[in-house]
């Protein structure tokens, strides 16, 4: 082994990365995504994806969604580190794999082809509630909401059926059945 | 109608609320207006440095030796830029600071407008939190709310941007009532079970050690006095970071002395060995563990935090309990005098033969040094300066290097709040506007910077603020003409291959002196150093003490890179060691 000419430990073993879904009720005001998205690129977390948005005017607060990948110590630092940012009111973590959360992503995919492509594509894309947004002769802007997953398969799936350009959101989630998180 | 007052006026009128009597800082265009109203309140003194950054380390050195917070007041662009590393400084060492920042007007943010910067977004990540503040309403609850945010929980800097036109706008205001004492965002948390818990374990345990922190000075000088009760109910060893010393008298038997990187032999094996480690108030910074997965294998690990990020952030513990420390001890305290009236006693037995290992460990004397009469050894110097200062109530602040460590390990504190050092960002140049900030807080009280020549000279023109405002401070210079530090791992980790390690080129420190209207005093040789020590403390101005030191002397005992803490290097001297343990290998 080579002698280390470092004072600082070497690093050690990665435990397992688990897939999580972190969700942030904050103040809406200036400055406070860079401040959530500063302390994951500050402490080198990662972010997978992002959607935001204001939920309530009323009191002026803002949902952040963040899907991020990280050891079990990783997600705990996260969600504690998260916590103490003044603007955060609250912080829910769920597991990509939980049963009792929902989570989806949407997407526009616009295929331009003939009659046959374009329906061809439509079809692919059953199973994910498509609704046809805008339609002229040569093309289609569809709109899927799905998985994360399944949007990335019919990402590659609808390129034979002339998909163009593809433009997707982050994930939002939300907890089934008639609770909420507090 | 209610009187109106400008933004300016405001700032003063929260300040007075908060209970704020010195201001460091340095005016430039933005802050004007807030300089223009500093003749109307009194009660403000107003410190003007020679830089930002040494204003900055000043209200640290001023808060972290009185307990309340530090205010700097700066300009907008550099004033601000030079700011950031006694901010993120103060992050890193939990020092509660609020830095007013003068921003340039509302309509002309983001036009690249003379000395603008977004001083919220580049002070983001070093500040708890920060605020920019675009109409004077907000002005009044933004300001308390700083000092809220800075001094609660665990403590740190804050930043308020206030935009040179907000400064002239005027609104009303509303006297500041003060919220009963909160906890910040986070309350304590702990319960009466875990407190029942962690008792369990000390009375289980036969190799216990307390490992304290800055968390224990953070927590006020009541913690101090609540761990020393603690540790003498129980008997156990305890061991201090660089942060926490003075938390426990340094040489009362029970003290090991600092663990980490150049702590004492008897800490880092003890911490190594014990079965339980009660962490108060500490971090388990990568300076103390070395090696994590080798970092104490054998124990049960108790973390007492008021941040509950800390825990099992870098090592995985098996009781956190989140609350003040003073609090945590108290509960601590009263619940073994209720349930174990005979502590003591009963445990005494229990933990005798560990205490056998430890003094076995503390025979080797591993902050020993092989001393000489022809130079002064930079350890020599400061046990002198420990002997002939100690019945003092001296402040020692520090810079950053090997004369830090020598500080740490040969200058004993009995008290709190008397060492300031930059432990967590390391920063060169703290040590001399530190004991400007600390000297402001104490007017009658010796302080002392025990410096390198090298961190020395990167603030070095604060001691034109010292003779301004007759600030008898004295700065002792350990100068070995290298930056220490570098130069040792150099030798140890580099092949002696000194890159830029020696200044060539110094100044002669006592002209210096005497150029900045204060006093230097050089001794080159052991027997003249006490009389020369003794010639500082009498002189009543500042002093710059330049202490020629040997340029080669390396700091021991050192923990090297990616090893456990049973593994440390021992100094030159102690070959036998050597074959007694088999691991107190050098390098050298």
């Amino acid at each position: 082994m080579v002698r280390s000419r470092s004072a600082y430990s070497v690093p050690v073993k990665q435990g397992r990365f688990d897939t999580h879904i972190i969700v942030v009720w904050v103040d809406n005001e200036a400055g406070v995504l860079a401040r959530v998205v500063g302390l994951f690129s500050g402490r080198g977390y990662n972010i997978e994806s992002l959607a935001v948005a204001e939920v309530d005017p009323k009191l002026n607060i803002s949902r952040i969604t963040i899907v991020t990948t990280g050891t079990p110590q990783v997600i705990e630092q996260i969600k504690l580190q998260l916590k103490k940012l003044v603007p955060v009111h609250k912080v829910a973590d769920f597991k990509r794999e939980d049963k009792k959360v929902i989570f989806k992503e949407m997407a526009l995919f616009k295929v331009v082809g003939g009659n046959s492509k374009k329906e061809k594509a439509l079809k692919a894309c059953k199973k994910y509630n498509p609704v046809i947004l805008d339609k002229t002769n040569k093309s289609y802007v569809i709109q899927i909401t799905a998985l994360r997953r399944e949007i990335d398969k019919m990402s590659k799936n609808l390129k034979k059926f002339g998909l163009v350009s593809v433009s997707r959101t982050g994930a939002v989630a939300m907890t089934r059945g008639s609770e909420i998180f507090k | 109608m209610s009187k109106l007052y400008s933004g300016a006026e405001i700032v003063f009128k929260c300040l007075e609320d908060q209970k704020v009597e010195i201001v460091f800082g340095y005016p430039g265009g933005a802050v004007l207006p807030i300089y223009d109203e500093l003749k109307n309140f009194k009660f403000i003194k107003h410190i003007l440095v020679r830089h930002e950054q040494g204003a900055g380390h000043a209200a640290e050195g001023y808060a972290r030796s009185s307990g309340k917070p530090g205010v700097l007041l700066v300009t907008s662009g550099p004033g601000a830029t030079n700011a950031v590393t006694a901010l993120t400084d103060a992050y890193m060492d939990s020092v509660p600071l609020v830095c007013i920042s003068g921003q340039v007007p509302t309509h002309l943010i983001g036009t690249d407008a003379f000395q603008e910067c977004d001083t919220t977004g580049i002070t983001r990540p070093c500040t708890k939190h920060n605020w920019l503040v675009k109409d004077v309403k907000d002005l009044e609850k933004t300001i308390h709310k700083a000092f809220e945010v800075a001094t609660t929980g665990r403590p740190g800097p804050v930043l308020v941007d206030i935009p040179k036109d907000v400064q002239f706008q005027k609104t009303s205001y509303t006297k500041f009532k003060k919220q009963k004492k909160s906890n910040g965002k986070i309350n304590n948390q702990f319960s009466q079970k875990d407190i029942n818990e962690l008792i369990k374990l000390m009375s289980k345990a036969t190799k216990p050690i307390f490992y304290t922190g800055g968390g224990v000075i953070n927590s006020g000088p009541k913690a101090s006095e609540l761990l020393r009760e603690l540790v003498n109910i129980t008997g156990f060893p305890i061991t201090s970071t660089l942060q926490g010393l003075g938390s426990y008298p340094g040489e009362d038997g029970l003290f090991l002395g600092m663990l980490g990187m150049h702590g004492s032999y008897e800490a880092n094996n003890a911490m190594h060995d014990c079965d339980l480690m009660i962490n108060i108030g500490a971090r388990f910074d990568d300076r103390i563990t070395g090696k994590i997965d080798e970092f104490s294998p054998k124990s049960k690990k108790v973390h007492i935090d008021i941040d509950p990020s800390s825990i099992n952030k870098n090592v995985k513990v098996d009781l956190p309990i989140v609350g003040d420390v003073a609090e945590v001890i108290n509960s601590t305290i009263k619940t073994i005098k209720k349930v174990k009236p005979n502590f003591a006693k009963s445990n005494k037995q229990k933990i005798s033969k560990w205490w056998e290992k430890i003094q076995k460990w503390r025979s080797v004397n591993s902050f020993n040094f092989v001393n000489s009469e022809e130079t002064i050894k930079p350890q020599y110097a400061v046990q002198r300066l420990y002997e002939l200062t100690k019945n003092k109530d001296t402040y020692i602040t520090t810079e950053v290097g090997q004369h830090q460590m020598w500080a740490a390990q040969h200058y004993k504190f009995d008290k709190p709040n008397r060492w300031m050092t930059s432990g967590g960002l390391g920063t060169m140049g703290y040590g001399l506007p530190a004991a400007v900030g600390v000297q402001v807080a104490h007017p009658n009280k010796l302080v002392i910077d025990i410096a390198g020549e090298a961190s020395v000279l990167m603030t070095m023109q604060e001691m034109s603020t010292a003779v301004q405002y007759s600030l008898p401070i004295k700065i002792f210079i350990l100068n070995n003409e290298y930056m220490g530090m570098v130069r040792q791992w150099q030798e140890l980790l580099h092949d002696k291959n000194y890159s830029e390690s020696y200044t060539a080129a110094l100044p002669d420190f006592v002209k210096l002196a005497e150029a900045y209207g204060c006093v230097g005093i050089r001794a080159t040789k052991p027997e003249e150093l006490d009389d020369k020590i003794i010639e500082m403390i009498n002189t009543d101005r500042p002093v710059i003490f330049d202490c020629l030191v040997d340029k080669e002397e390396n700091c021991f005992p050192m923990i090297p890179s990616g090893k456990p803490h049973n593994q440390m290097l021992l100094g030159p001297n102690d070959k036998k060691e050597k074959k007694i343990t088999g691991k107190g290998k050098t390098l050298v």
